[in-house]
């Protein structure tokens, strides 16, 4: 019997182990083909082992176009990520403990908003946002990129939200009883408490803003402002066509922040996930 | 009573930057959407009313879209079945304590989290170009092929489902997250019935997990019909070879930004969110025939 047990579980993970190498081997074989001299590339694609490592990729990849470099794209990245995600996760804890904790005329009516937004296609909003920001003048400026996120989210909300739920409402009454303003509950009892609710928003924040495509590519044409996401797609263009081992080296380089990120803090990303029951 | 007055305006100061949010960026660009869908509108002349002119256009006149509503329904009733059903099989898979489990959880999940970046469409288009990956182990086992599956107008469009299916991580943890709920003792009970697996699978595990498949096939039926980025990326735009990756999203895209029509984009857009709409109504209706609520445990 015991044997049996050993056999069912080597062929486990001879199964699972190889369905996992194959679902990540895309991965791997991108970052491998970033280390592989340009003819190579394509010789031998099925290898993940260069015949010699090939770090000129990075440094032709680097230099980007036209003069911006990927110095520049990357702190573009940065800094709309760090803002954007500061805004989304306060502006979203506010929201969130609103409507979890306080009792206000027509909270249902706006708690379905929120729900509706949630679900609501990007497609309906993105012209007349667009003529918008086009009339405010904001073009080809990170406004309307980042603005918009310090109006509180409906995904952060709605995670906040399950974590607040969780924080007894004894807790609230207690600090009332002290003469504490719901406003002294919120940053002095609540904001501590839900501190890996915001950790988990701040994640995804992150992630979401770092894949963007679609906003930079609408509201972005200097490439002096270009994010990564779109600065990548200049390789697809031109004269850049053919430099692939530059587009394989800055294509695994735009990937790394995440997955550094998604090692530190997978337990929050798995929980995040989980429990809120929203995509990721 | 000073103290219920006091929470109405506590309540909305809270509130107040979803409420702002939602007038000024969803309320108000829903509206003007709507209008728009009756002008002609290049951006630069004033809005000209025309009436029903673009629907009929859009209707009647725009062979495009009806290849791009084939594509796009093609994308997400291909790739929405099989991404779930790839996350369920996972997950069940996964759903054990034997040692290592939690590395391979990782390894599934992280497709997803990487899916919708730049540089993963870029990657899958040299996966599936002509001397790419795919053609280069299909030779390692002897097939030789020189196709290329991106620029062929009968593989383009399945190489993002699959790309699409490949991203099943985030429905598989949530799958794996209600695995976890089922009470043990339930499986238990079957097995002393002499229940068998597809028995078990079948009484237990689907009527249990039917709510959690319910939220997820609506969201990610939603997001399929949004897909743009490796649309965009793969066909460089152009939603080709023959109009075949011309998803719904993308083919908007041109219209609005590319050709300037920004009238007829929206009466697009406002066609699109009806049939999302119903789509989402159709599965709701249906889901009382196969979703399973009592079960659901006290929370």
């Amino acid at each position: 019997m015991r044997l049996a047990g050993k056999q069912k579980s080597i062929l486990y993970h001879i199964i699972v182990g190889g369905l996992a190498l194959c679902m990540i081997y895309p991965i791997l074989w991108l970052a491998a083909s970033s280390l592989k001299p340009n003819d190579e590339i394509f010789s031998t694609a099925y290898s993940l082992i260069p015949s010699r490592l090939e770090f000129a990729n990075y440094a032709s990849g680097w230099k980007g176009f036209a003069g911006t470099t990927f110095a520049t794209f990357f702190q573009n990245s940065f800094y709309i990520v760090v803002i954007s995600t500061i805004g989304a996760v306060a502006s979203s804890a506010l929201v969130a403990y609103g409507f979890a904790r306080i009792p206000f005329f027509g909270k249902s009516f706006w708690f379905g908003c929120v729900m509706m937004t949630l679900m609501l296609p990007h497609d309906v909003t993105i012209i007349p946002q667009y003529v918008m920001f086009a009339k405010l003048g904001w073009l080809s400026s990170f406004k309307p990129i980042i603005v918009p996120s310090f109006f509180a989210a409906p995904f952060f909300i709605f995670l906040m939200m399950q974590f607040i739920r969780t924080i007894p409402g004894e807790l609230d009454e207690a600090a009332k009883m002290d003469g504490c303003s719901k406003y002294g509950i919120f940053f002095k009892i609540v904001l501590p408490l839900i501190v890996p609710a915001l950790v988990t928003s701040a994640i995804f924040s992150f992630y979401w803003r770092w894949d963007d495509f679609i906003n930079p590519l609408l509201y972005l044409n200097k490439p002096e402002l270009y994010p990564v996401s779109l600065a990548l797609k200049l390789f697809l263009d031109g004269e850049s066509l053919n430099n692939w081992g530059g587009m394989f080296a800055m294509a695994t380089l735009s990937l790394l922040p995440i997955v550094i990120v998604f090692f530190i803090f997978q337990k929050f990303i798995v929980e995040g996930i989980s429990t809120s029951g929203l995509k990721g | 009573m000073k103290l219920r007055e006091n929470n109405h305006v506590v309540g909305y100061v809270f509130t107040s930057p979803f409420i702002l949010g939602f007038l000024i960026f969803t309320l108000f660009p829903i509206i003007s959407s709507l209008y728009y869908s009756f002008t002609e509108y290049n951006l630069l002349e004033a809005p000209r009313w025309i009436g029903l002119q673009n629907y009929e256009k859009l209707f009647m006149e725009d062979d495009k879209i009806w290849k791009s509503f084939q594509v796009t329904f093609t994308y997400v009733f291909a790739s929405v079945p099989l991404r779930l059903a790839f996350a369920l099989f996972v997950a069940m898979l996964l759903n054990t304590a034997i040692r290592g489990v939690g590395a391979y959880r990782s390894a599934y999940y992280l497709p997803s989290l990487i899916g919708g970046s730049v540089a993963v469409s870029i990657m899958w288009s040299q996966i599936f170009g002509d001397k790419g990956l795919l053609n280069s182990a299909l030779g390692l086992i002897g097939i030789k092929t020189t196709a290329n599956w991106i620029g062929l107008p009968e593989t383009a469009l399945w190489t993002l489902i699959a790309l699409s299916v490949w991203q099943f991580g985030s429905s598989m943890l949530i799958f794996l997250a209600g695995l976890k709920n089922i009470p043990a003792s339930y499986y238990e009970a079957a097995n002393v019935d002499g229940a068998g697996r597809m028995r078990r699978f079948f009484s237990i595990t689907l009527p249990l997990l039917s709510p959690i498949i319910l939220f997820n096939l609506i969201m990610q039926t939603i997001s399929a019909f949004m897909t743009f980025t490796p649309a965009y990326i793969i066909s460089r735009g152009e939603g080709g070879p023959l109009d075949n990756t011309l998803l719904y999203s993308l083919y908007l895209y041109r219209r609005a930004f590319q050709f300037m029509e920004m009238g007829y984009a929206s009466a697009m857009a406002w066609v699109m969110l009806i049939i999302i709409g119903i789509i989402t109504l159709i599965i709701f209706k249906t889901s009382t025939l196969w979703v399973h609520y009592e079960a659901k445990g006290e929370k």
